[in-house]
């Protein structure tokens, strides 16, 4: 039952792609039939050329063609005017070629259209699913999915369907035409076809294992390389190069026999069914000609049928091939569907836009991460309106997940406790309201591969570049950016400069900053820049942002000292919670903190 | 030295660079151009069976010779499949064995070169010329050869048949060959160019897709699904419209080619249409060849636009080929020594593990500033050497220098007071330990990445390595133990795992000289303690360089170096560089604090 509204799932989500290709498609498939009927027209031209203008056989046209015939001037004339013969099979030949022509492009734009609806519904897609559900998938086997399985399908629809679809097309139109001239001849010519197909089919689908076993052990061959690549270190320092190379010779020996055993297997193929092929051909040469002589089929039948006949051979043993590939489709709608199916990130209905000034409180929350032990139990603190809030806490003790809870970036599960903001509880929260008014800098940010200036000024469309250069100045970022080649317009990653961990840490400061929410979080975000400049952006913080709630996460007391309050979260628990003055002298873990930290002069 | 040579003018298409790679395959390549030949001779022939059929019994109403008729015409089938079954397995074989040297000898070379090589050019790069350069130039080799002289020959076989049957029609035919021709060209060039864009905008489309799925978190936070999306989807409308563009040019170009062939048979039909009357026969074959001339025609004009594009992958291939490494055993020493693939190991002296730099000056043979100065420093056997510093500050040329990776630009670098240069570079790398940052394992058992250390361990041996680094524990909970499969660059392992077992390896490699690059991935305290525990068993007995992340544990070390900006700006023990209170001081300090505030929150 089960598996059958998965598959009516599947079936949907095909057609729900091709939602605004399908009218292309159809184009293409008319294109393609007129272009067909074209080529049944020529050899028709070539028979009455030999049969009625050369020739002075009793002509079996249909009535309208008899009278135009006449109305040139009849069978004679012709003959004296061949021009006009030659003509009509250019005539003929520009219908085709306009027809292919026409299919060609229509069916690229289906296919087009086809592939973009999907990478964008994917994207889409993907932008919107739980941050869990990225926790949980890996970025490669995702992509492989929106890249090589979009191809498959891609390929199913615009080469494989629409390809069945000419060959049935051409099938039936030439063998129409070849019933129309000697049924007991096409019979003969047919009947070796399916054997054709039925051969082209069943060798495709066993010297598909052979071409899959291929591919396996090219990716070995591929990993091999990438190791010895970028184990290069390991290579060298240990000299192992021998080793290297005759483990890569051996795979690489390996893979090439494969190769040689699909090289035997494919020629055997095509020679077999070449000879198939060119033995059907002479069969209709050889007994067409006999019907000529023994029975008075004309010689233009006999050329005419010969020309149709050949139009027969290619598709039928293309038939096979694309049959077999055909089977690969299923599985990538599979492999879309896993995407598709996934639940998005959802309002409750009617969501609310909380008071986003107003206070920030935990009340007995406690959290675990799918089947992973409790990280939370019974938080409750207040970041109150406007004021600065600093956490204290080790690796592990759960800080950055009070900030993904309050995020939502992770549903607080109902009856873990609750969050609330300007006394709103966040499960009620439009998330995106909620997102667009929290600035939080990520402990390892992420920078897009942009400019440093689209960086920074990407959460809005039309900002000026004095103000990115002033949420740069107050993240202390301008003056470094200032010193690279092309300045703001320097690109970041792959393709670009790589900045160090301190200049991302303050490229996402200055991006949050432009954002000019009124809640901010710096989540250990000055962990890679040195005291100096941590203390300056926190002033720059004060001096620009007063009137927003803060909150800092850090291990260093410098950082949290000037915070109004601050907590210590020890194993997911408060463990304590006052303003620096009294948490320094209380004998507690910050006061050892504080000790051990400001005591290093003599320590050492 | 590793710039890669300036590209010359090469002449055919610089296949005269890969002649060597072609020469085992001579004699099979003969074959395949002969059984070219001959298939192509069929194919112009077999026409002229219809022919045959046509003048003869047709208009001669007589079956008389039908019988011979049937036994040449089946005859040349058999011939055709047996040529075509030859042959294309001839051509696939010598496509994959093509492919196959080549990335061996890409692969081969690639072993010898220097680190500067690896440092100015991509893992993907390099990648990409060891894999997907060969294979297009082994098809290039067989294929495009074999057809060539098939399509070649085809044309000349068919244009001298029409013209030994009808001088005069078999003119006007051949007449437009030369024009389409032509006109194929025209196109060839355009598109290339859209094919050629349309791969970037895939590629593009390709990262963006990686960007929204790792950046997913920092996406949320920034709430810009929205102005994703905006940017993905202009990015998948370019694709769109590029490739109906490219549709469309191709679909003029099948056009072309179509209209072609119809002009070819027209011109059968008006000049030639009297030949019906009393060769029907003679007037059909015109029919076929005028319809066929047309795809040799269209073959060769798109292997001269291949041609052009496989020129890129041999210059690609050769220029990898033509690099020269920078650090090179002189003859003398190879002569002595042996090189890296035949060492001549009983004459290599012991190593002890005495290190001296003597008046060194380095600059990065990419670089334009020079890192090291006049730089003396000599490191006893025995000693512990720590460099300290930012991510990316350099802290690896030292270590660059000792092993040999790179040489200085000037002074020399001493091992047991020789010059290094005077010993071939197996013999150091074979005493030197090398334990990464991020340690690298290859795919394959755990024993086979232990016994990379030393392929002649005992078992006795590994598993005294492996307990005194603690990985006993690790391979006593693996399924399999020492045989379990590690997976690619030992994935199925954690961080913490991977490096103690790295550390395994370089105790089975009993090295005099040890190097250690220290962790930075986060791994739990437990392990970290084990790893610490095992990094001061493993540097016992040692000269040991420790490019070091955490300062807590190089106090001890004999020498710290400290390095910003490439340059070592500071020297000295841990207690001399605090009270200097200068670059290591701040590090500390900051460190320091994180530190202590992590071990009390533990």
């Amino acid at each position: 039952m089960k598996d059958k509204t998965q598959s009516k799932e599947k079936r949907r989500l095909v057609f729900d792609f091709l939602k605004g290709s399908k009218l292309f498609f159809a184009v293409s498939i008319l294109s393609a039939a007129l272009s067909a009927l074209a080529d049944m027209l020529t050899p028709q031209i070539i028979r009455t050329t030999i049969d009625n203008v050369i020739g002075s056989e009793e002509a079996s046209l249909p009535a309208p063609v008899m009278r135009l015939i006449e109305k040139i001037g009849g069978f004679g004339y012709l003959k004296t005017h061949m021009i006009i013969m030659a003509l009509a099979v250019l005539a003929v030949a520009l219908i085709k070629v306009a027809s292919q022509y026409s299919f060609r492009v229509y069916n690229t734009k289906g296919s087009e259209t086809l592939v973009k609806t999907m990478r964008d519904t994917l994207f889409h897609r993907i932008e919107r699913l739980p941050f869990s559900w990225h926790m949980k998938n890996k970025t490669g086997d995702i992509i492989q999915r929106c890249t090589s399985d979009i191809d498959t399908l891609r390929n199913f629809v615009s080469e494989q369907m629409t390809g069945i679809f000419r060959i049935a097309i051409m099938l039936v139109l030439s063998i129409i035409f070849m019933l129309s001239m000697d049924p007991l001849l096409t019979l003969i010519a047919i009947i070796p076809m399916p054997l054709i197909m039925l051969y082209s089919l069943s060798f495709h689908k066993t010297v598909r294992t052979q071409f899959e076993k291929c591919d396996e052990n090219e990716g070995k061959l591929s990993a091999m390389v990438q190791e010895n690549l970028t184990g290069v270190r390991v290579v060298r320092a240990f000299g192992r190069e021998k080793t290297e190379l005759d483990r890569f010779n051996t795979q690489n020996t390996y893979y090439t026999s494969l190769w040689v055993r699909v090289a035997h297997s494919l020629s055997r193929f095509w020679s077999s069914s070449d000879f198939l092929a060119g033995f059907q051909i002479l069969i209709v040469v050889a007994v067409g000609a006999v019907f000529c002589v023994k029975r008075g089929t004309t010689a233009g039948d006999y050329v005419a049928f010969i020309s149709y006949n050949g139009m027969l051979i290619w598709p039928v043993r293309m038939l096979g091939r694309m049959i077999s590939e055909m089977s690969k489709a299923g599985v990538s709608i599979d492999r879309i569907h896993y995407i598709m199916k996934s639940e998005p990130e959802h309002d409750l209905p009617d969501p609310v836009k909380p008071d986003m000034t107003g206070d920030i409180r935990f009340e007995h929350v406690t959290f675990a991460y799918e089947n992973c032990p409790e990280i939370l139990t019974d938080v409750s603190f207040t970041a109150e309106s406007g004021k600065t809030l600093g956490i204290l806490g080790g690796t592990g003790s759960g800080k950055s997940t009070l900030m993904f809870l309050l995020d939502k970036l992770y549903d607080l599960p109902e009856g873990n406790g609750t969050i609330s903001i300007g006394g709103t509880d966040i499960r009620l929260a439009d998330t995106r309201y909620l997102r667009e008014n929290i600035g939080m800098v990520l402990q390892e940010p992420y920078l897009f591969s942009r400019t440093i200036s689209e960086n920074i000024g990407i959460t809005s469309e039309h900002i000026t570049l004095e103000d990115i250069r002033e949420a740069a100045r107050d993240a202390c970022l301008d003056d470094t950016v200032m010193q690279f080649a092309q300045g703001y317009e320097t690109k970041v990653g792959e393709r670009g400069v790589t900045l160090s961990g301190g200049q991302k840490q303050r490229t996402a400061i200055a991006r949050m900053l432009t954002q000019k929410t009124p809640v901010m979080i710096l989540d250990d975000s000055l962990s890679a820049v040195d005291t100096e400049t941590d203390a300056k952006i926190r002033r720059a913080l004060e001096k620009h942002f007063g009137g927003a709630t803060v909150i800092i996460i850090s291990h260093r007391i410098t950082t949290l000292s000037h915070c109004d309050r601050i907590i210590v979260l020890d194993k997911g628990r408060i463990a304590e919670n006052g303003t620096h003055d009294e948490l320094k002298c209380a004998g507690g873990l910050y006061s050892r903190i504080y000790e051990s930290q400001s005591g290093l002069g003599e320590e050492v | 030295m590793t710039q890669t040579a300036p590209v010359q003018k090469t002449r055919f298409f610089g296949i005269s660079k890969i002649l060597r790679f072609l020469k085992p395959f001579k004699r099979v390549m003969l074959s395949m151009a002969a059984l070219g030949l001959t298939t192509s001779i069929i194919d112009v022939a077999i026409p002229l069976f219809q022919r045959y059929s046509l003048n003869h019994f047709i208009k001669g109403n007589t079956l008389d010779t039908l019988p011979l008729f049937l036994i040449i015409y089946i005859l040349a089938l058999a011939g055709q499949s047996f040529a075509t079954y030859v042959s294309c397995r001839n051509a696939m074989t010598v496509e994959v064995s093509v492919n196959r040297d080549l990335r061996h000898a890409a692969f081969e070379h690639l072993q010898t070169l220097s680190f500067s090589y690896f440092n100015q050019n991509s893992v993907g790069y390099i990648h990409a010329r060891v894999l997907s350069d060969t294979s297009r130039i082994g098809s290039l080799a067989s294929w495009s050869f074999m057809d060539g002289v098939w399509h070649t020959s085809y044309l000349i076989f068919a244009a001298v048949v029409m013209l030994a049957i009808n001088a005069r029609l078999a003119l006007l035919v051949l007449i437009i060959v030369p024009l389409v021709a032509a006109l194929f060209s025209l196109f060839q060039g355009k598109l290339i160019r859209a094919n050629r864009e349309i791969r970037e905008i895939n590629s593009n489309i390709t990262s963006n897709f990686n960007e929204g799925i790792t950046g997913a978190k920092t996406v949320k936070t920034l709430a810009i699904e929205e102005e994703m999306d905006r940017r993905f989807t202009a990015e998948t409308a370019r694709m769109r419209k590029r490739s109906v563009d490219a549709s469309r040019l191709r679909g003029a170009f099948a056009a072309t080619m179509n209209l072609a062939s119809s002009v070819a048979l027209a011109i059968v039909l008006w000049r030639g249409g009297y030949l019906a009357e009393n060769q029907v026969g003679t007037f059909s074959m015109f029919m076929s060849y005028a319809q066929g001339m047309m795809e040799p025609v269209r073959w060769l004009i798109d292997a001269i636009s291949d041609l052009i594009t496989t020129q890129v992958n041999i210059e690609r291939f050769t220029n990898l080929l033509a690099v020269k490494s920078d650090v090179v055993d002189t003859p003398e020493v190879v002569e002595k020594y042996g090189d890296s693939f035949c060492p001549k190991k009983e004459a290599w002296e012991p190593l002890v593990g005495d290190i001296e730099f003597e008046d060194v000056t380095f600059r990065y043979p990419d670089g334009q500033e020079t890192v090291l100065e006049h730089f003396n420093m000599r490191i006893p056997f025995g000693s512990n050497i720590a460099i300290v510093g930012e991510t990316g500050a350099g802290k690896s040329t030292l270590v660059n220098l000792v092993c040999r990776f790179y040489e200085p630009t000037q002074g020399r670098v001493l091992i047991d007071g020789r010059d290094a240069r005077e010993r071939s570079q197996l013999w150091l790398h074979s005493s030197i330990g090398y334990v990464l940052q991020n340690p690298h394992l290859f795919s394959g058992t755990v024993r086979e990445n232990l016994l990379y250390g030393n392929p002649n361990a005992s078992e006795e041996q590994i598993r005294r390595a492996i307990e005194l680094v603690s990985a006993d524990e690790v391979v006593a909970r693996l399924e399999n133990g020492l045989d379990t499969d590690v997976g690619e660059g030992g994935d199925l392992l954690s961080t913490g795992e991977k490096q103690l077992i790295s550390f395994a390896r370089a105790i089975l490699a009993d090295p005099r000289i040890l190097i250690l690059d220290e962790a930075t991935a986060s791994v739990d305290t437990l392990t970290e303690q084990k790893i610490q525990a095992a990094i001061d068993k493993v540097i016992q007995g040692r000269t040991s360089i420790v490019i070091a992340h955490r300062l807590s544990t190089v106090r001890h070390s004999d020498c710290i170096l400290a390095v910003k900006d490439g340059k070592i700006v500071e020297s000295g023990t841990h207690k001399q560089l605090i009270a200097a209170k200068g670059y290591y001081y701040d590090m500390y300090t900051r460190q320091y604090e994180d530190e202590e505030a992590a071990k009390i929150l533990g």
